[in-house]
């Protein structure tokens, strides 16, 4: 199996390079965590109150729960930071299996219909069972994700030359519109307006250790099963024929990566709200430093969706003070340009 | 062989007489709805009551819901379809494409930007400063067209449609992350303008706003009506248009710079309408055929019409919520655009 993997040349549509860097992942699973981990201890000093690194050690480790701002560290600070690492790693995961997946190189789950799905199962939600816990809040926002991602990519799929990357991302944004017109007037009929733009704008502002408790094993099962199925992912990203020549059951490998896309990205879009974009990026990304071998993008990912976003949280709390920027469009305002720069390589029309 | 001359005349007398009953009867169902939908709202009037007040022979509290609220309402949404409409069929002419529409292409985005800039900073109380909306929105839409075609064209093909619009879906999504950012440090009341305006409330509904939009439509869309020939050559392709001796570069910019004006005046009035322009000219043509000089005509009713039902239905179903009209017309909208997407190749 090994030999043959190796001697499978990957086709030039999604990668450009030929070797896997091994070095280069190993440097960034190792070496990532302990920069995020100090990226998310300067966030925690940030902000409103004037709080020292030796402080944030102390809060962690010698916690003194008469000390206010210990209890700024741990209540306030330390789960919305929690929540920003373990969702950006979420969004970026789920955008590597996409792209792995279906070789398409604008796969995210913000311009599939993912993120509109999971805001218009949300709005009727807020509308009709205002008093939901924040699990079944997670479990709708899966549902109607699933329902925003299979709207966009069957419809894509329809039509003689299959989705094509371009065709996916038209689907996609033509299915968001309608979640979206869906849900606002949802919002508006129900007088949940202000609910819903709060959620929509990416907010981890709210987020508690209820939250974070609750969000934490999807993902971190979500992450787990990403790594266990990588490597049938980089046999899938060679293309279906020759992974079903190398005897891969093609049909259960993407049923169980599309498990796992809706409940990587349905979990962090219910807690940090429609944030398009990391997805898309960090994967390239990955790929740019790494190769194309699956089994180090997807933990590399990981670790760079967990810094992108620690550090997209830190800039949307410092960088116009007293007021927040949503962390959604800050990072839009990065994602942008670079999917402007991947639809410019695209050479195949509709 | 004169037969078939005189028959191949009357089969064209025919088409011609057909397609006038067309455009026609899409003006009666405009006119009927529009009476439909003065009697339509919070507080409902009887069409005999409507007629009465028409006359000025109404109450007083008959006349001020009539002719400060209802009326320039409806001429709003009426003005805005149409140009919306117009300015999607030039836009799909040009590209020779079912797909295209100014809204997709993040015009509305751009003129948006402007728009709500200046109404935060100066608001849109004075007649004066209602005047210059529209400038403001035609900059805006100006410098995101530019923008668009600059980053979409590519020495090895020019502009192809798909990056076209995957452009303009990108340059919205940036525009859209700006306008956030921006209102961040807004008010409760300026928030909710911004989110009015994003869903297409037509927020500018009083006379003042009607005055400021039609010396534009007065303007452009007579020249665009006077280019339909230009349109249809156009339409046949590069080649045949060049062939022809028609300017194919030249036209073409100057028929986009219309359909951007055409769309930025009225997003500026009407707040963000997307889809209007893409599904009027497609009924037009099922009804009319290609031929822009009739296809024209009946996309800016078939727009006027689908505008005014939309918003007539978006303030009489939904008592006594108000659903703008823009999330009516995405909702009518998107399923059309999705069912095209899937039936091209």
């Amino acid at each position: 199996m090994k030999q043959l993997q190796e001697s499978v040349r990957p086709g030039p549509a999604l990668h450009t390079q030929k070797k896997s860097r091994a070095l280069a992942a190993w440097l960034i699973i190792i070496l990532g965590p302990g920069l995020v981990a100090w990226l998310m201890a300067l966030s925690i000093t940030k902000g409103a109150a004037d709080i020292s690194l030796p402080l944030v050690w102390d809060a962690l480790f010698r916690f003194d729960g008469g000390d206010i701002r210990h209890l700024i560290v741990a209540d306030l600070r330390l789960p919305r930071v929690v929540a920003s690492a373990l969702a950006g790693a979420a969004f970026a995961v789920a955008g590597a299996l996409m792209q792995g997946m279906t070789r398409n190189p604008l796969a995210d789950s913000g311009l599939i219909g993912l993120n509109a799905g999971a805001g218009f199962a949300l709005s009727l939600c807020f509308a009709f069972f205002p008093h939901l816990g924040y699990l079944k809040l997670i479990l709708c926002s899966f549902l109607g994700a699933a329902f925003g991602g299979v709207l966009a990519t069957g419809i894509a799929s329809l039509g003689r030359s299959g989705a094509l990357p371009m065709r996916l991302v038209l689907a996609g944004a033509a299915v968001s519109a309608l979640l979206t017109a869906l849900s606002q007037g949802v919002a508006l009929y129900f007088n949940v307006a202000q609910n819903l733009m709060f959620w929509t704008l990416g907010g981890v502002a709210g987020s508690n250790w209820t939250q974070v408790s609750i969000m934490t094993p999807w993902i971190g099962a979500g992450l787990l099963g990403a790594v266990a199925l990588s490597r049938f992912i980089t046999l899938l990203s060679l293309g279906e024929e020759v992974a079903k020549g190398l005897g891969l059951n093609t049909v259960l490998v993407s049923i169980l990566g599309s498990l796992l896309v809706l409940v990587l990205a349905g979990t962090a879009v219910s807690v940090l709200g429609a944030v398009s974009f990391v997805g898309l990026m960090v994967p390239h990304l990955a790929r740019f430093l790494i190769g194309v071998d699956y089994r180090w993008i997807i933990p590399a990912s990981a670790v760079l969706g967990a810094f992108l976003l620690v550090l997209a949280d830190l800039g949307a709390r410092t960088l116009t003070p007293p007021f927040e920027i949503p962390v959604g469009a800050l990072i839009s305002l990065i994602g942008v340009p670079f999917f402007l720069y991947l639809a410019r390589r695209q050479r195949r029309a509709l | 062989m004169a037969e078939r001359q005189t028959n191949h005349e009357l089969y064209q007398r025919k088409i011609a007489l057909r397609h006038a009953v067309i455009v026609a009867s899409c003006a009666a169902l405009l006119i009927l709805s529009l009476i439909v939908s003065m009697n339509i709202g919070y507080i409902p009037l009887s069409p005999m009551d409507t007629l009465r007040t028409l006359m000025g022979d109404g109450t007083e509290r008959e006349t001020l819901i009539l002719f400060q609220f209802r009326l320039p309402r409806i001429l709003i949404s009426v003005l805005v379809g149409a140009g919306l409409a117009l300015s999607g069929c030039i836009v799909q002419g040009i590209s020779r494409n079912a797909l295209a529409d100014p809204g997709l292409l993040g015009i509305h985005a751009g003129a948006g930007l402007m728009v709500i800039l200046y109404v935060l900073f100066f608001g849109a109380q004075s007649f004066l400063s209602v005047l210059t909306l529209p400038f403001l929105a035609l900059t805006g839409a100006g410098i995101t067209a530019v923008m668009i075609y600059v980053l979409a064209f590519k020495p090895s093909d020019g502009v192809a449609l798909l990056r076209l619009i995957l452009t303009g879906l990108a340059v919205q999504a940036g525009i859209s992350a700006l306008t956030t950012v921006l209102v961040v440090k807004l008010d409760d009341t300026q928030f909710d303008f911004v989110a009015l305006w994003q869903a297409g409330s037509i927020w500018g509904s009083n006379w003042k706003f009607i005055l400021a939009l039609l010396p534009w439509m007065l303007l452009l869309i007579p020249y665009v009506l006077m280019q339909s020939r230009v349109l249809d050559v156009l339409s046949f392709g590069d080649e045949t248009a060049v062939s022809l001796g028609l300017g194919v570069e030249k036209e073409r910019r100057r028929l986009l710079a219309a359909a951007v004006a055409l769309a930025a005046v009225c997003v500026a009035v009407s707040g963000s309408i997307g889809f209007i322009g893409l599904i009027a000219p497609h009924l037009a043509r099922r009804l009319v055929g290609p031929k822009h000089v009739i296809l024209l005509p009946a996309c800016g009713l078939i727009g006027a019409a689908l505008l005014s039902a939309a918003d007539t239905l978006a303030r009489g179903i939904m008592q006594p919520a108000e659903i703008p009209a823009g999330i009516m017309a995405a909702m009518i909208g998107a399923p059309y655009f999705l069912y095209l997407l899937a039936r091209t190749r």
